[in-house]
């Protein structure tokens, strides 16, 4: 929900970033205040998911310029742990694999670290399962999902919904989810974009990466905009997204490549 | 890190043995006078000097094993003393004068306050008074008829059983090292479980370590007679330094009908610095014999020191229904170097043998995990599986496996699987972007990979053995 003087958790002036050399985002301006959803849209390779992990912290890819203040810190000078401590969430597109660690303790090993660093109470492995068996129902997850390695031999679905457990978990001021649509069926989408809806609040605020639309039926935008090559070329609100999808991007490129010069 | 580890390792050393030790030590080089002498000086008897320089004999004419998967300047065997009186720690007052770095590394580890102590060479106080433990611990073990002592004593007091199983499952010239290890060996421990007795507690170097050095080349004897059971722990987890290059160690275990023996090892000796200068060389022979029917026989170790690690703990099955076990964590970092493994030999009916090693290579080191599982004609039924699993941490370590298999008997079952799997930057960046920092992520992921062989160490010490390996890897990754 957009609301004037709401406090701004994410505040990014020409971001230019660049992996192996090549220049991938190319001077990105956008604004977070608390409450709102945001959903950045566009055609493969525009550097939507690489402008997510920038932001997050991976270390392949290099700032080259511009500045985003988090919460009111200067962003890039944190390491990215310390950026996850502070609130800032991804919501992986591809998770990755960590064979050998059990996914119950992953999850209390990252919600205890958070609330260490936040001087809230961490919990201990019998208090810890009771409380993420909470968190799991809402995402209807099997129990067994505890015992199992993290993201190992996980169907897409259940990645995904790992994902928005790991958010659940760590209530995050700010959460980038990229793509978390993608590779859903409709009930798993469904419940999904609940798990997410519920976590919503008028003190924190969630970026949509997606391609598609019809994520955005079950969480609504304030806020689309779209990127092409490592900008963002235009900004809406939820009809842009309707328009996308009935006319695709190509107009938007044209259309908006005076305006960028 | 390391650099700061090592000094540590170093430190409480640089002050030094006290001077008159050296009045007490052997010239160096080794003859048939030299052993002479060592007998002697030990007061042995004389089949004790027979067995010694029978094994001389045989050592003068072995070559030193080339075979293995390691590189190291050629050893000076003529360059060793062989003997020297026992050495005695320097003795500090209290904690306050331990090197801080040691006691950081004591605090990160999770040692009691009092094995810091013993550890450190502080003289203990009236309530953890090393020797008053000892007492309390050999009075509980005596009530049970348990012997354990150090080998001179066996060899004093218990000549027949020394005399019987001495060198019975490492022959004195089974290989270049034993060879030489039982030409000249000083000292070690020697331990006896007498029938149906399951020995009351975990019986642990670290008792009997405080005391005396057992010096480069010592000399193991456990026996657990007709249903007994023993778990036995060498080794600590704190730093060990030594200023005898080359250890040459020999264990030897027999058990008899339904006898069980666990054989537990930490091992942290120094490695050398990051340029791979000075570490120590740790070629040792581990032979367990399952004797009797029914009998098993584990190995657990977790080797985390010395610049290269030569060494093969080993299960001979020859009683029926015998089962013999090998869990191994091997970790390399910097320029170190392990080869590492075991041998199982069926030689009964219905054996079997479980193999789980796990390989942790960091830096520019070379881990090499290599084993024979071998079925001899007789050993209708007998099964065995294997499994070698490999984790490189960083481009420039490297994994290799080398798994012998013969077999000799159709109705025999053997089967091996071997992974290697890298510490990806991906999987770092998840942790990561969880909160959790690179340290903490790479424990993680190593506790998981470890976990299997982890589970067979007893509790406490598989806690702080945790704790060693992220000491032993910080910095590895980032």
């Amino acid at each position: 929900m957009i609301r004037r003087g709401a406090k701004v958790l994410l505040d990014i002036r020409n971001l230019r970033a660049r992996v192996a050399g090549v220049e991938l985002l190319k001077g990105i301006d956008l604004t977070v205040r608390a409450g709102e959803v945001h959903a950045i849209m566009g055609p493969n390779g525009s550097g939507k998911s690489t402008f997510a992990k920038v932001l997050v912290g991976h270390s392949a890819y290099q700032v080259t310029s511009g500045e985003a203040l988090f919460d009111g810190a200067n962003l890039f000078a944190l390491p990215a742990e310390e950026r996850a401590r502070r609130g800032l969430f991804l919501g992986f597109q591809y998770p990755v694999e960590i064979p050998g660690v059990a996914n119950a303790q992953f999850l209390r090993l990252a919600y205890n670290t958070v609330q260490s660093a936040r001087g809230r109470e961490e919990l201990d492995p019998i208090e810890f399962d009771d409380f993420v068996r909470e968190k799991m129902k809402p995402l209807a997850i099997d129990p067994s999902f505890l015992g199992r390695s993290v993201n190992e031999g996980f169907s897409g679905g259940e990645k995904k919904r790992n994902e928005i457990l790991q958010m659940a978990l760590l209530e995050p001021q700010l959460a980038f989810l990229d793509e978390t649509d993608s590779g859903l069926d409709i009930d798993t989408l469904r419940v999904v974009a609940n798990g997410v809806n519920e976590l919503l609040t008028a003190d924190n605020a969630v970026v949509l990466v997606t391609h598609y639309q019809r994520l955005l039926n079950y969480i609504v935008p304030d806020y689309v905009h779209v990127m092409d090559s490592g900008r963002i070329v235009k900004t809406g609100d939820r009809a842009l997204a309707l328009e996308l999808e009935r006319r695709g991007y190509d107009w938007v490129g044209t259309a908006a490549a005076a305006p960028a010069s | 890190m390391s650099a700061v580890l090592q000094n540590l390792i170093d430190q409480p050393y640089q002050h030094g043995f006290v001077t008159d030790i050296e009045s007490d030590v052997a010239p160096k080089g080794l003859n048939e006078d030299t052993i002479r002498l060592i007998s002697r000086k030990k007061h042995e008897p004389e089949w004790l000097l027979e067995f010694r320089l029978e094994a001389f004999r045989h050592w003068l004419t072995m070559a030193e094993p080339t075979w293995p998967n390691v590189k190291y300047p050629k050893i000076d065997f003529q360059g060793i003393s062989y003997y020297s009186a026992p050495k005695s720690k320097p003795k500090l007052n209290s904690m306050d004068e331990v090197d801080p770095e040691l006691r950081r590394t004591f605090e990160k580890l999770g040692v009691p306050l009092h094995e810091q102590k013993a550890l450190a060479g502080v003289a203990v106080d009236v309530i953890f008074d090393s020797v008053s433990v000892t007492t309390t611990y050999k009075k509980r073990l005596a009530e049970v008829g348990v012997i354990f002592c150090s080998m001179s004593e066996a060899v004093r007091d218990h000549p027949e059983l020394v005399r019987k199983y001495l060198g019975s499952v490492v022959p004195q010239g089974d290989n270049f090292y034993a060879a030489l290890n039982s030409a000249v060996f000083t000292d070690g421990s020697f331990c006896y479980i007498p029938h149906g007795v399951k020995c009351p507690m975990e019986l642990s170097t670290y008792f009997r370590i405080n005391t005396e050095q057992s010096g480069q080349f010592e000399r193991t004897l456990i026996v657990a007679e007709e249903g007994a059971y023993v778990s036995y722990l060498e080794g600590c987890t704190a730093p060990k330094f030594d200023t005898n290059q080359l250890h040459a160690a020999v264990v030897e275990l027999v058990a008899l009908d339904r006898a069980e023996i666990k054989y537990s090892t930490v091992q942290n000796w120094y490695a050398g610095d990051e340029s791979g200068r000075g570490g120590i060389y740790n070629f040792v022979t581990k032979r367990g014999l399952c004797k009797g029917a029914g009998s098993k026989i584990s190995w657990t170790q977790v080797e985390t020191g010395s610049a290269i690690t030569w060494k093969y703990p080993s299960c001979i099955l020859q009683g029926e229904d015998s089962v013999g076990e090998f869990y191994s964590v091997a970790l390399t970092n910097h320029l170190q170097q392990a080869d590492t493994g075991t041998k199982m030999i069926h030689i009964g009916r219905n054996t079997r043998s479980r193999i789980i090693s796990k390989g942790i290579s960091a830096g520019e080191s070379n881990n090499s995990y290599r084993g024979l599982v071998q079925i001899g004609p007789k050993a209708q039924d007998a099964r065995n599986f294997s499994q070698c699993d490999s984790l490189l941490i960083g481009s420039r370590s490297g994994a290799n496996t080398f798994p012998y298999i013969r077999v000799q008997n159709n109705t025999a079952k053997v089967e091996h699987e071997a992974t290697t799997s890298k510490i990806g930057e991906d999987q770092l960046f998840y942790f990561q972007s969880r909160g959790i920092d690179m340290e903490a992520a790479v424990s993680m992921i190593i506790n998981g990979f470890v976990k299997d062989v982890f589970t067979q160490l007893p509790m406490e010490f598989a806690v702080e053995a945790g704790r060693l390996l992220g000491l032993k890897l910080e910095g590895a990754v980032g």
